[in-house]
């Protein structure tokens, strides 16, 4: 498995190709469209993250003391957002999520390019899983 | 007058997003500025900066005759009989609650009903509730058909000497849709029921002749209809105005004040207490002025029923596309269009949208009821003014299609 700084690397490095936004959508539309499948029974309320405009739920689980997310959105780019997140701190242990700044966001320039509304809604998704990671410790 | 005419009055028109040329869609929400509302406020805080009715210094006697000789223009926007009829408040929010409040605590007891459509904007929801439970009565609701019409036929089964007054907007912001105004405070004033009515998107599209239609209430916003924001109007019938306590206290709106009570200012400053916003509330003259202006140019509302006629056909005949506020005739709709779009969400294309220049609204619109009656979570709206362009409208077509096959493949 790859460090967390080498994936965070990786995605900064994917982000660099696209000089337009349009195609950072397109690269994050198709992340969503490949996030694995979601349970309908999971989708509960305490799972929903609060300050989204659409609906972002997100689970957790804890195998081999690393800390596993699942996620789904009815949007496509929020599903994309979340699954780009999920494809970074998935398999990680609660202490490196935690100990995290979550710098790559700033690097690849996706809260700027989000309305206020859905940066609120990254921010939300961001809060979670340190939540979750701060739960762990 | 051209649409290239009217452009040029509006600088903020000419600038870019994104490197693409900005088609600004979201006019339902708050429309662009004059340029002669740009310079009406400068000049204000340049050469009037002073507070108003009181001093009698010369900045605030300029600052007070433009004050008031914005009441007159108002008062011939609306044909108000009288001046007294007119208070100025920070935009249509605010008028409503004030007009909720203050009739609820004159005329509104417990047992007490009082109306409201489906199609409202929460702003004309919510104060209501919130009188409902301060003064023990009931809300509720006349809902509205498929296509977004109310059920007016309804209305004269709910009324009972009990309803005491009913809210309605004079064009809903999601439905777009003209309401007969005149036939609903026919029905309610042969029952004795007070009608208020929500002109935010009314005003700038048609506005109102309120001694005509007979409406005891109307409430209207500035910024949407081209002036600066945070002003806006509470038209009220003389008699109820002054049956009604005041809303706030302090500033302009006493009389006399002792410890062991206080008397009030006569109106329309009863109900404008504190600081007006004498910067911005100017700015209604050269807006209104235009306003009037558009809404009886021919060539300007031809172009708009061209663009009217244009959407209705793209979104409304589009199997992958839902319309909601479908019109009998293209007269009763204005240029708004609220739409889902199959197997795509409202936010994803809202979003690619604007990156191609295109500023639209999406979500719930400040009308939750409305997203549950119709079963969505929210919608997209395109929502067009007179300087819109036929080119625009043709680009968003073309663009819509576009993100909503990026974001299907």
């Amino acid at each position: 498995m790859k460090s967390l700084q080498e994936v965070k690397e990786a995605i900064v490095e994917d982000f660099s190709t696209y000089d337009e936004w349009l195609d950072k959508y397109e690269y994050l539309i198709e992340l969503g469209k490949n996030l694995s499948a979601y349970p309908e029974e999971k989708k509960t309320d305490d799972r929903l993250i609060q300050g989204c405009q659409s609906r972002v739920w997100l689970d957790s689980e804890v195998r081999d003391g690393r800390i596993w997310f699942t996620a789904d959105s009815d949007a496509i780019i929020t599903k994309g957002i979340i699954s780009l997140l999920i494809s970074v701190y998935s398999g990680r242990t609660a202490s490196e999520i935690y100990g995290d700044d979550f710098g790559f966001i700033t690097e690849i320039g996706l809260k700027e390019n989000l309305s206020p509304t859905r940066a609120n809604g990254l921010a939300s998704m961001i809060a979670r899983i340190k939540t979750i990671a701060e739960e762990n410790l | 007058m051209k649409v290239e005419e009217i452009r040029q009055m509006f600088p903020a028109l000419s600038q870019e997003v994104y490197g693409k040329k900005l088609v600004y869609f979201d006019n339902a929400a708050t429309s662009q500025r004059l340029s002669s509302v740009i310079e009406c406020q400068k000049d204000c805080a340049l050469g009037a900066n002073a507070n108003i009715h009181r001093a009698v210094h010369k900045l605030a006697v300029e600052a007070t005759k433009a004050y008031e000789d914005t009441r007159d223009a108002v008062k011939s926007f609306l044909n108000v009989g009288s001046r007294d009829e007119i208070i100025f408040t920070s935009g249509t929010t605010h008028s409503i609650n004030l007009a909720a409040s203050c009739f609820g605590n004159a005329f509104v007891n417990p047992g007490d009903e009082v109306i409201v459509s489906e199609s409202e904007h929460h702003s004309n929801i919510v104060p209501w509730q919130l009188m409902c439970n301060r003064r023990g009565a009931t809300l509720r609701v006349l809902p509205v058909d498929n296509d977004g019409h109310l059920l007016v036929d309804l209305l004269e089964g709910m009324l009972s000497e009990r309803t005491k007054i009913l809210a309605v907007t004079q064009i809903s912001n999601v439905l777009g849709i003209r309401n007969p105004i005149e036939r609903i405070v026919s029905i309610c004033h042969s029952k004795g029921c007070k009608v208020l009515v929500d002109g935010a998107q009314g005003a700038v599209h048609g506005g109102i002749d309120v001694q005509e239609t007979g409406c005891d209430f109307y409430a209207f916003s500035g910024h949407k209809v081209y002036a600066a924001t945070g002003v806006g109007v509470l038209y009220g019938k003389k008699e109820l105005l002054e049956a009604m306590p005041p809303y706030m206290g302090g500033g302009e709106m006493i009389d006399h004040v002792r410890f062991s009570g206080t008397t009030y200012a006569p109106l329309p400053e009863k109900f404008e207490a504190g600081t007006q916003n004498f910067l911005s509330v100017p700015t209604l003259r050269p807006a209104l002025e235009f306003a009037q202006e558009v809404n009886k140019d021919a060539e300007v509302q031809a172009r708009q029923k061209e663009i009217i006629d244009y959407l209705l056909d793209k979104l409304g005949n589009s199997p992958e596309i839902r319309l909601f506020g479908v019109p009998r005739g293209t007269e009763e709709k204005i240029p708004l269009f609220s739409f889902c779009v199959e197997g795509v969400h409202h936010e994803d294309l809202a979003l690619i949208l604007d990156k191609m220049g295109i500023a639209l609204r999406s979500g719930q619109m400040c009308a939750e009821p409305l997203m549950d009656r119709f079963g969505v979570t929210g919608m997209l709206r395109a929502s067009i003014a007179p300087y819109n362009t036929m080119e625009e409208a043709e680009y968003f077509v073309k663009c819509l299609d576009k993100a909503a096959k990026m974001l299907r493949a």
